[in-house]
C-alpha cells in the first residue's frame, strides 16, 4: 500500500513538474505573439513582418526534427534548452583531408552560417555534414569534401568512450576484489551483482549454446553483453546519447560477430556448408541458399538490435510531442503514465536486446563450432 | 504521399507482430495452465521468442522509415 502511494505520488509530481514546463513553453509563444502585430505600422517593416512571423512561424512545434535529431549523431553535446538559447558542449571536431589533418572545436561552425577557415580549407557544418566550402562565396566544393575522412569525437562516439571508462572502473574493482577477498569467500557489494550476471552469461548464454571449449568465447560474450547492455541503458536517461540505435555502431558489432563466428568454424562446417548433406539435385537450391544463411545471420542481429532500441526511442519522444503538438496542459495527464510505463518496457528491452544478441552470437559459434558427430548414417558411409 | 504509404507498410509490419506474439503468448499460457510447475522456464523462452519476433516486424518498420 505505501509503495503504491509512493509511486502515485511520483507519477503525480512528474506531471507537474511536465506542466510547468508545457505553461513556460506556451508563455514563450505568447509574449512573441504580442510583438508581431506591432511592427505592422511602416512598409518598410513589411519585410520585416514577413521575416518576423516566419520566424514565429518556425517556432511551431516540429515533432519530426525534434525526433531525428535525438536520434541522430552530433558535433556537439546538447544538455538542455531549446534553439535559441540552449546549452551545450561543443566537442572536438578532426578531419583527415587529403593535405593535411585539421583539429578545430565544433563551436565554430556551430551556426548554421559559420565558415571556419581552417590551415587547409575552410568548412562549413550542413546537416550535420562537415564540407568544404569557398571562404567567400560560400559556395559547396565537392571533390574535396568527399575526399575528407570525418575522425570527429562526435556525441556518439564521446558517450562509447564514457561507457568504456565505466565498465573498465567497474570490471576492474569486481576483478580486484578477488585478489583482496580471496576467492573462497562471499562476494560482497556490486561484486555480488556482477557476479549474478556473469555467472548468467557463462552458464545459460556460453555453456548451454557452445559445446567445445566454451571458455575460450566467454571474455568475447561477456563484452558483447556488457557494452550492450550499458549502451543502452545509457541511451535511456536523459544525458546520454543514442549509441546502439545508431546503423553504424551496429553494424560493427555484427561484422565483428561474423569475423569470430566464420573463424571458429572447423571443416566440417565448411563442408556442410559447401556440400550440404542432401541429394545431389538439391545442390543449386542448398548452397546458395547456405551461403545467403552465413551473412543474414549477422545481418539480422544488427538490425534487430538497432530498430529495437530506435523504436523505443522514438515512441517516448512522440509521447511527449503529444504534448507540445495539442497546446493544452491536459494531455499530460494520459502521455505522462504512458510514456512512464514504455519507458519501463524499454528498461527491459535493453536487457532482452543485449541477452539476445550474445545468445545468438553464442549459437552461432556453437554451431560452427561444433564437434563432427555421426548425425546422418544415411548419406555417407564413413568419415 | 510516400509518407503516409511508408506508414501504411509500418502498420501491416506490426500486425504481423501483433499476430506472432499473441500466439507465442497462447501458447505459453496454455502450457503453465498444464505444467505450473515449468512456469519459470516456459516464461524465459517466451521472452526470448517475442524478441525475435518482434525484431522481424521491426525490419519493416526500419524499412518503412528509410523510405521516408
Amino acid at each position: 500500500m505505501l509503495l503504491v502511494k509512493k509511486i502515485a505520488s511520483l507519477l503525480v509530481s512528474l506531471t507537474i513538474v511536465i506542466n510547468v514546463f508545457a505553461a513556460h513553453q506556451e508563455e514563450d509563444q505568447r509574449t512573441t505573439d504580442s510583438l508581431a502585430p506591432m511592427e505592422n505600422s511602416s512598409p518598410n517593416s513589411e519585410q520585416e513582418v514577413g521575416v518576423e512571423q516566419n520566424g514565429h512561424e518556425e517556432k511551431a512545434f516540429d515533432p519530426n526534427s525534434l525526433i531525428f535529431e535525438h536520434i541522430s549523431d552530433s558535433h556537439q553535446w546538447h544538455i538542455w534548452g531549446d534553439h535559441g538559447h540552449d546549452f551545450h558542449i561543443p566537442l572536438p571536431v578532426i578531419l583527415y583531408t587529403d593535405k593535411g589533418i585539421e583539429f578545430f572545436s565544433s563551436s565554430r561552425i556551430e551556426h548554421h552560417e559559420d565558415i571556419y577557415q581552417g590551415k587547409h580549407y575552410s568548412y562549413k557544418l550542413e546537416e550535420e555534414h562537415i564540407e568544404i566550402v569557398d571562404p567567400v562565396t560560400g559556395e559547396l566544393d565537392e571533390e574535396a569534401t568527399q575526399k575528407i575522412k570525418d575522425f570527429s569525437i562526435t556525441k556518439n562516439v564521446a558517450q562509447m568512450l564514457i561507457s568504456v571508462l565505466v565498465l573498465m572502473l567497474v570490471f576492474t574493482s569486481v576483478a580486484k576484489s578477488y585478489s583482496k577477498q580471496g576467492i573462497n569467500s562471499s562476494p560482497k557489494g556490486l561484486q555480488s551483482f556482477m557476479e549474478s550476471l556473469i555467472v548468467f552469461v557463462r552458464d545459460d548464454i556460453a555453456k548451454t549454446n557452445i559445446s567445445n571449449n566454451p571458455d575460450k568465447y566467454l571474455p568475447f560474450l561477456l563484452t558483447i553483453f556488457f557494452f550492450i547492455l550499458i549502451n543502452n541503458i545509457f541511451g535511456m536517461i536523459p544525458i546520454g546519447a543514442n549509441l546502439t540505435g545508431n546503423i553504424a555502431f551496429t553494424v560493427v558489432m555484427g561484422t565483428i560477430t561474423f569475423i569470430v563466428t566464420q573463424f571458429s568454424g572447423t571443416k566440417s562446417y565448411w563442408g556442410h556448408i559447401i556440400l550440404p548433406p542432401v541429394p545431389k539435385w538439391l545442390y543449386p537450391i542448398m548452397v546458395p541458399v547456405e551461403i545467403i544463411g552465413i551473412f543474414s545471420k549477422p545481418f539480422a542481429l544488427i538490425i534487430r538490435l538497432f530498430a529495437n532500441i530506435t523504436a523505443g526511442h522514438i515512441i517516448v519522444i512522440s509521447l511527449i510531442s503529444l504534448i507540445f503538438i495539442s497546446k493544452s496542459i491536459l494531455t499530460s495527464f494520459v502521455s505522462v503514465p504512458f510514456t512512464l510505463f514504455i519507458d519501463v518496457l524499454e528498461c527491459l528491452v535493453a536487457f532482452l536486446q543485449a541477452y539476445i544478441f550474445t545468445m545468438l552470437t553464442a549459437l552461432f559459434i556453437g554451431m560452427a563450432n561444433e564437434e563432427h558427430h555421426h548425425e546422418h548414417e544415411g548419406a555417407h558411409d564413413h568419415h | 504521399m510516400t509518407g503516409s504509404i511508408a506508414a501504411i507498410g509500418a502498420g501491416l509490419a506490426v500486425i504481423g507482430a501483433g499476430i506472432g506474439i499473441g500466439r507465442i503468448g497462447g501458447s505459453a499460457m496454455e502450457a503453465i495452465a498444464r505444467q505450473p510447475e515449468a512456469q519459470a522456464k516456459i516464461q524465459t523462452a517466451m521472452i526470448i521468442a517475442a524478441a525475435l519476433v518482434e525484431g522481424v516486424a521491426l525490419f519493416g518498420v526500419v524499412v518503412a522509415l528509410l523510405s521516408k
